[in-house]
């Protein structure tokens, strides 16, 4: 439907209607996405053979427990997002470019959408690339001339990151005669020379790794995150790196399996390195960073970090905090996106000395920022103590306590760039850079603050969240035994 | 209403009451009385629950499931009980106070004031009433976070100092141990419910059992064992009401309630007395009461003094109940209600000294007794009653304390809690001596006392101190409750 959306605004070339039709596909596609998950989760994996080919040869859809997680999770963003980017993007793009935008956010959506839903690996990366193209046109769509380098630096980066993977779908393809996913699970076990598909497996990781900004990787998503515009930065946070995410939990587990990921390569050991260094030196750059969208993008990286790091313990309560976090580190970096663009388009730019007495200027934005601040150190009654939980947990009965100490210590390095936002907007005097008092526009608060209350909901009632995540982590884990 | 109702009200009434205050932010005199019945409703609410817990009963409310297995819930147990009726009534005097206070001071931002107070009240209701562990971080970390804008009120540069400091340390420890001990319990016990006789026993050999001790008790920042006491003295850059209420009774309090319930329910009295993992508690919290008490003797700034004997005042709850004896649990429960009134008085006091005169300092006060003799009165009752001088509330906690201690032959504490008595007296008997025997300075500007909202406060307070027995009855029996003989 997105993708039907994208060239349709192409032909209207009119903001107005080219949002309509975007925000008709987004919701289209998110209904379609809960409905999907119901399904799932009444009667199991779907499939759809397109063009009625039968699987090994045609290109299988199918959803399952995990898949229709993730789906519901980025179509509900680009559902709260299209609204946000009404006010916003009239601000920010000029007015040619405004029926671009949509068009490319819809291609982007589909990307993302595509990737997830997929069942053959190189249909997946056509996917990617769709996605991601898109999301380089997005990025160069920034008001700031930095945002085209910045977008020229994912694109390089991306485009690498890609060309690895579709080298180890290649040799994989080589070493087993198929594309798809679960066609692939099968016959892997039956290969005897390894050493091809190994191969295959460190480049797919490395590229996949790119995408998702593990480090040493991310050096491509500061930038992009702190240029795109708002509207872009809070629908690429909360989605663009949870697909990579995705595809890197389904090889790991469903196609390749723990035997070969854990026994032959020490994956969970590098993937458990790289994640600490995530973690600590992403989390001390951030406590450095004096603009708020770079501040909260390297916090991105180290979120990303706790996600790796639950992946690669690969036990149950592991994996459901890396999916649990996957979804709730989704939607509290989605409002904090959604309301710095707030900040930025009522004081020019998101930087700390623009927020000075920001909570008596703009009251609304500045206490959702505190409430996904909380969630994102992981205080009790947010989401993201749901996932520290089970990340904590998850530690403890793998037996090292190191990595639950390590865990909750990195946490208060959280509170520290949080409280930098804190006392610069309610304990510093409003100054010269300081916004007029008056609040951003209600379309774009709505749904910021729809992502606020999102984040405090999935803190309480978690039977969503982490039943999902309990699905998906058994069926990772029943899939790569 | 039927209990569960009455849990509910009382959890929904102050937060109803903070939007309510929000609401009449222009109108002072509304605002105030808003406040006031809050309080009032509030307290009616608490003591609607009494009876029953007197008589065995115990409320229950399920909210939801928070995690698998684990429920946002709540239960009125006897200790819970207590605490919430200290904290509650308590209030209703502060309010009047701050009233005068904070009108006599024209201090800003009085409607934030009162929001965070009534939502601070809110966070210690959910404390003292949480069925079970997550259900109490829960309401603990909620106050720890809206207790932080009270105590960076003034906004300048000391109230950031502090303010980080206070947010350090309590989000630091509670996050860094007590979560995971939390987390731990659940791993090890499979339940976080409060249970008499503990969730832990044979589940985990002696050294986790001390381990986890040691995380739960340094974890609870909020009972300022050292070292994790220094967010206490930083957090008096607050206005004094804030100091008086949440500094003396409701925060520091939810940090010894939380111990004691930690160590009754979590690990079970008996248990840990069999297995010695306790064995060093004693020993960490004599200290803390003997260097805080010597601390106290060498601080000049009477706020200061006030927040180091607290330190050392919280860890006789801690000592009398690590020595895990059913007398100095009861002790310990007492000493919770009677430190309350006691030093809810004593900083009253300094409050109002500040508000008539502006002084902040122990070595001004000379002669100040002659100026505000109400104000000196409550100070004295105050005092006293912290040495533990008879009627007064404190002596009838300390009895329990030093009868339990001496009865199950535990020499050292008795010590540590005699040396205690004397260094308590030697760091308030000086005030009160300056304060009435000594001439005032020469050329000092003459002011008189304090306005008649804070005196009526100390006076309400003052007769709790002294009329303690008439009422101990209550807190008794909740304490044998808790204790079960």
């Amino acid at each position: 439907m997105p993708l039907i959306a994208a060239p349709l605004t192409v032909l209207i070339r009119r903001s107005a209607p080219a949002w309509a039709v975007a925000a008709a596909a987004c919701t289209f596609s998110f209904v379609a996405a809960v409905l999907l998950a119901a399904e799932v989760a009444a009667h199991g994996p779907i499939s759809y053979h397109i063009g009625s080919w039968a699987p090994p040869w045609g290109i299988e859809y199918r959803v399952d427990a995990l898949s229709a997680f993730v789906l519901v999770l980025v179509s509900g963003m680009a559902t709260v997002v299209v609204p946000y980017a009404w006010r916003s993007v009239a601000a920010e793009l000029p007015r040619d470019q405004v029926y671009l935008f949509y068009t490319m956010f819809c291609l982007c959506l589909s990307g993302l959408l595509g990737m997830t839903i997929t069942g053959d690996a190189f249909n997946l990366f056509v996917f990617m690339e769709i996605g991601s193209l898109s999301s380089y046109v997005l990025i160069a769509l920034g008001r700031d001339r930095r945002a085209q380098y910045a977008s020229y630096q994912y694109l390089v980066l991306g485009t690498i990151g890609a060309t690895f993977y579709v080298i180890g779908i290649g040799i994989l393809y080589l070493a087993t005669g198929t594309l798809n996913i679960a066609d692939l699970a099968q016959r892997l076990q039956h290969v005897e020379n390894l050493r091809p598909v190994l191969a295959g497996l460190a480049f797919i990781t490395v590229g996949v790794s790119l995408k998702l900004a593990l480090f040493p990787l991310h050096l491509w998503l500061p930038n992009a995150y702190t240029y795109a515009p708002s509207a872009v930065t809070a629908f690429l946070a909360a989605t663009a790196t949870k697909v990579s995410v995705y595809v890197l939990l389904r090889f790991y587990f469903t196609v390749f399996g723990l035997h070969l990921v854990a026994e032959r390569l020490p994956m969970k050991e590098i993937l458990l390195v790289l994640s600490i260094v995530a973690i600590v030196s992403a989390s001390l750059v951030a406590l450095y960073q004096s603009d708020l969208k770079r501040l909260f993008a390297y916090s991105s990286v180290a979120q990303i970090g706790y996600i790796t790091l639950g992946t690669s313990l690969a036990s149950r309560d592991g994996l459901i905090a890396a999916v649990v976090h996957l979804f709730n580190h989704g939607i509290t970096k989605g409002a904090l996106f959604l309301l710095l663009g707030g900040v930025a388009l009522r004081a020019g730019r998101a930087g700390l000395d623009r927020v000075r007495g920001l909570g008596r200027a703009m009251p609304l934005t500045s206490l959702g920022i505190v409430i996904a601040g909380l969630s994102l150190i992981g205080v009790p009654g947010t989401a993201g103590f749901v996932s520290k939980w089970y990340l904590v947990l998850a530690a403890i009965e793998a037996g090292s306590w190191w990595l639950a100490a390590f865990v909750v210590a990195t946490s208060l390095i959280a509170v520290a760039y949080v409280w930098r936002f804190v006392e610069a907007a309610y304990l510093c005097e409003p100054d010269a850079g300081t916004p007029e008092p008056g609040e951003a526009p209600l379309v774009m608060l709505l749904p910021a603050w729809l992502l606020v209350a999102a984040c405090v909901y999935f803190g309480f009632d978690t039977s969503y969240t982490v039943e999902g995540a309990r699905r998906a982590a058994l069926l990772l884990l029943g899939a790569s035994q | 209403m039927s209990p569960a109702q009455l849990i509910v009200a009382s959890l929904a009434l102050p937060v109803a009451g903070a939007v309510g205050i929000a609401l009449c932010g222009r109108w002072p005199n509304l605002r105030e009385s808003v406040t006031l019945a809050t309080a009032v409703a509030l307290f009616a609410c608490v003591l609607g629950l009494l009876p029953g817990v007197l008589e065995g009963s115990v409320p229950q409310l399920f909210v939801l499931e928070m995690l698998p297995g684990i429920a946002l819930g709540f239960r009125v147990e006897p200790l819970g009980m207590l605490f919430a009726l200290v904290a509650s009534g308590l209030w209703i005097v502060n309010s009047i106070y701050s009233i005068g206070y904070m009108r006599a001071n024209d201090e800003p931002h009085q409607t934030r004031f009162y929001v965070c107070f009534a939502l601070a009240l809110a966070a210690t209701m959910g404390i003292a009433f949480a069925s079970n562990l997550l259900t109490m971080f829960l309401f603990y970390e909620a106050l720890t976070l809206v207790t932080y804008p009270l105590v960076t009120h003034h906004g300048d540069a000391e109230a950031r100092a502090g303010g980080r400091t206070y947010l350090g340390y309590l989000l630091g420890t509670s996050i860094g141990l007590l979560l995971p001990a939390i987390i731990a319990t659940w791993a090890i016990a499979g339940t976080l419910e409060f249970t008499r006789g503990g969730i832990l026993g044979g589940a985990a050999s002696n050294a986790a059992l001390g381990a986890l001790l040691a995380l739960y008790m340094f974890g609870i920042g909020k009972a300022a064992l050292m070292p994790v006491h220094r967010w206490l003295p930083a957090a008096m850059v607050a206005p004094t009401p804030v100091s008086a209420l949440l500094h003396a009774v409701a925060v520091v309090k939810a940090g010894v309630f939380a111990v004691v319930k930690v160590i009754v329910y979590v690990f079970g009295v008996g248990a840990l007395a069999q297995v010695r993992a306790a064995d060093w508690l004693p020993a960490v919290a004599g200290f803390t009461i003997i260097a805080a008490s010597i601390v106290a003797l060498y601080s000049d700034n009477l706020k200061r003094r006030l927040a180091y004997s607290t330190v050392s005042q919280l860890s006789y709850v801690v000592l009398a109940a690590a020595l895990l004896t059913p007398l100095t649990v009861v002790g310990a429960v007492i000493h919770l209600a009677a430190h309350a009134v006691s030093k809810i008085t004593l900083f009253f006091a300094a409050g109002a000294i500040y508000t008539a005169s502006g002084k902040t300092e122990v070595s001004q006060l000379d002669g100040i007794g002659r100026r505000m003799p109400w104000t000196m009165l409550a100070f004295t009752v105050g005092a006293l009653s912290l040495i533990g001088i008879p009627p007064a509330a404190g002596f009838v906690s300390k009895w329990f304390i030093f009868t339990g201690a001496a009865a199950a032959g535990k020499y050292v504490a008795l010590t540590v809690l005699a040396v205690s008595t004397l260094l308590n007296a030697a760091y308030f008997l000086p005030i009160v001596y300056a304060a009435f025997f000594r001439p005032p300075p020469d050329g000092e500007a003459a002011h008189g006392e304090a306005p008649w909202p804070m005196i009526a406060a100390m006076m309400a307070t003052s007769v709790l101190v002294l009329g303690f027995a008439a009422y101990a009855g209550v807190p008794l029996a909740l304490a044998r409750a808790l204790a079960g003989g």
